[in-house]
């Protein structure tokens, strides 16, 4: 803690910020000290800490200070920390918190999180050294030791081997996995040219092999949308799990909201965006007693097959009416509907001619259309 | 006679074909069982090492995240981390949208998510964040992202933003404003393509109007105020955001 120096905490000319985080707490190496509450900034050219109660106290690092850092991951009651190496403190270094230190290194640790956006800007501008080329009105400190150059240059070897052998495993890996989707492509290419030799049966397994794989699937069969057995169960349990939460909402929902509440509900092995629409695409061909339904505007809805959102816009129109006009804000309020399917009804509505709007900078508002009633 | 023969060959081809697959698959499940074994935690605790992945799985051309049901999700446990992201995301979104109008910076987006999750959760990068807003696209609720600056606006409402709406949100991320005149000298606009773009803003609820600034009115973004950041998502907010 000794490489501190106070600053007024003013970024220099040529000086930039790069990050900040909250709810930073700094110990000198494994000793904690009275800087428990502040907020770091990283900039091009130094490290600055700030208290949260007491913005006077203020103190900065300058960037070529630092060896190299670690992260140390959070655990039970611990937060997730960085680990900064320093160089020694240079003998015209501006004073400080603290004269001396039996620690080469500090620890940052982030109680409110925010380590990894941190560690990776710190990590970077560790590998751009802007500092060296971007001069401030502050002196900037070159540190030429030449024993701390040769430890350094040990450790740097050590883990760049460890970098190289996962970068070969991982090349493996993409080498195998490359074959093998050149050879689904092809079989999905010759499927498509040749519909009809190959049979149902053996598409949809195959397409099955392409959807474990994260594969997008080239044929699309519109008898089964480009489902899979997978699908198709999925669609029949969603039927199932969606019905009470349909009539307790109006009959009506839109497609984010059917995600998290199944999601919420699941806990483990949920349900990736595509699965849910692929799924929900599939409902009304197997006679499902809900089904998908998209807008003009592209917002996707769940309704219960009983639901007739025609019939909903005969209630809504009544409601306009008694209020003279409303917004979709207003109307969801009214209604307890969410404000996005509130203006889908209120646009449905307009679509069959029985309101109006009045489109102004003070928002949307609907009125009961009068050239249709009384012309 | 050529021609039926020439058929049967492609046939024989296409189902020699199919089962040189199946067999390779059944290899490559072996070694991608190794693989995940390795890396399982990795991918769950190291947010860098999730970045390399999706990388190489984009070199080959697959989709880790397409399905639930996929390779990668059931072995490698990297879907449910996504799609859980992917309704904290949601819920966050919801709950602001009053005030920005389904407009918000990935960085406040990135903050509220880090309360929402709690002390305990695993940490979360702004990659993440993005790679889980994506696959939202395909729910239709206007789910987009942004460039500005040096990061990110992400829509959440079906609201039509076009290149020139875009590009005025560009110009008012410097100072969380523009006016008329701004646009006008920096995009060499005429004053009415100006003032439409900034009126279907306003409209939207992703601009404020501020008519007693000095000199012209400016139009504030509100998920532009840093001052809002840190500001906590009331009870109120958090109902509009559980269905």
């Amino acid at each position: 803690m000794d490489r501190f120096a106070w600053t007024s905490g003013l970024l220099e000319l040529g000086e930039t910020l790069v990050v900040q985080q909250r709810g930073v707490r700094l110990c000198d190496g494994e000793e904690k000290v009275k800087f428990d509450s502040g907020v770091l900034l990283l900039s091009t050219h130094r490290l600055i800490w700030r208290d949260q109660k007491n913005h006077e106290c203020c103190i900065a690092l300058p960037l070529s200070q630092i060896v190299f850092i670690e992260e140390q991951a959070a655990g039970i009651g611990k937060s997730a920390k960085i680990v900064v190496h320093l160089h020694p403190a240079s003998s015209n270094k501006e004073p400080g918190p603290f004269q001396s230190s039996k620690y080469s290194y500090i620890k940052l640790s982030f109680k409110e999180h925010g380590q990894i956006e941190f560690y990776r800007r710190l990590s970077e501008e560790m590998t751009q050294r802007r500092w060296e080329t971007m001069p401030t009105g502050q002196t900037i400190q070159v540190n030429k030791d030449p024993q701390a150059g040769r430890i350094r240059a040990v450790g740097i070897v050590g883990i760049e081997r460890k970098l190289e052998e996962k970068r070969k495993e991982t090349d493996k890996n993409i080498s195998e996995a490359k074959e093998m989707v050149e050879l689904s492509k092809s079989i999905a290419n010759k499927i498509k040219e040749k519909q009809g030799d190959i049979t149902e049966d053996e598409t949809i397994r195959f397409k099955s092999y392409l959807l474990s794989m994260g594969i997008a699937n080239p044929v699309t069969r519109e008898t089964y949308g480009s489902g899979t057995h997978y699908h198709m169960q999925l669609a029949k349990q969603l039927a199932g799990i969606l019905q009470t939460p349909l009539e307790e909402r109006g009959g009506i929902m839109s497609l984010t909201e059917v995600y998290c509440l199944v999601n919420r509900a699941r806990g483990l092995e949920l349900l990736s965006p595509e699965d849910l629409v692929n799924a929900c695409k599939m409902l009304e061909s197997l006679k499902l007693p809900l089904r998908l339904r998209i807008f003009d505007s592209g917002v996707m809805v769940i309704e219960l097959q009983s639901h007739n959102e025609e019939e909903m816009v005969a209630s809504a129109l009544e409601t306009v009416s008694e209020k003279g006009s409303l917004t979709a804000d207003e109307f969801a309020k009214l209604v307890g509907m969410s404000v996005l399917l509130a203006k889908e009804r209120l646009l449905l509505a307009e679509k069959m001619g029985h309101l109006c709007r009045d489109d102004s900078v003070e928002g949307l508002r609907f009125y009961p259309n009068l050239f249709m009633t009384q012309s | 006679l050529f021609q039926a023969k020439y058929k049967e060959r492609g046939t024989v081809l296409a189902e020699d074909q199919l089962a040189q697959m199946s067999k390779q698959l059944d290899m490559f499940k072996t070694n991608l069982e190794e693989f995940a074994s390795k890396h399982k935690q990795e991918i769950r605790k190291n947010p860098e090492f999730r970045v390399q992945f999706q990388d190489m799985c984009a070199t080959i051309g697959v989709d880790p995240l397409a399905s639930g049901k996929g390779f990668w999700s059931e072995m490698l446990g990297v879907g449910d981390f996504y799609y859980e992201l992917g309704v904290q995301i949601i819920e966050v979104c919801l709950a602001l949208k009053h005030r920005n109008g389904g407009l918000i910076t990935l960085e406040e987006l990135h903050q509220q998510v880090l309360k929402g999750r709690g002390k305990f959760a695993q940490d979360v990068s702004q990659d993440d964040l993005l790679r889980a807003i994506k696959k939202l696209k395909v729910l239709g609720n206007g789910f987009g992202i942004i460039p500005v600056g040096g990061t990110y606006l992400i829509q959440s409402v079906p609201a039509e933003l076009n290149m020139d709406h875009t590009v005025v949100l560009q110009l008012a991320e410097k100072k969380g404003y523009v006016t008329v005149n701004e646009i006008r000298s920096s995009l060499k606009w005429e004053t009415e393509r100006a003032k439409q773009v900034l009126e279907h803003l306003l409209k939207e609820g992703m601009a404020w109007l501020d008519t007693q600034a000095a000199g012209e009115p400016q139009y504030w973004l509100p998920a532009l105020f840093t001052e809002l950041y840190s500001q906590e998502i009331t009870p109120e907010e958090a109902k509009e955001a559980i269905p």
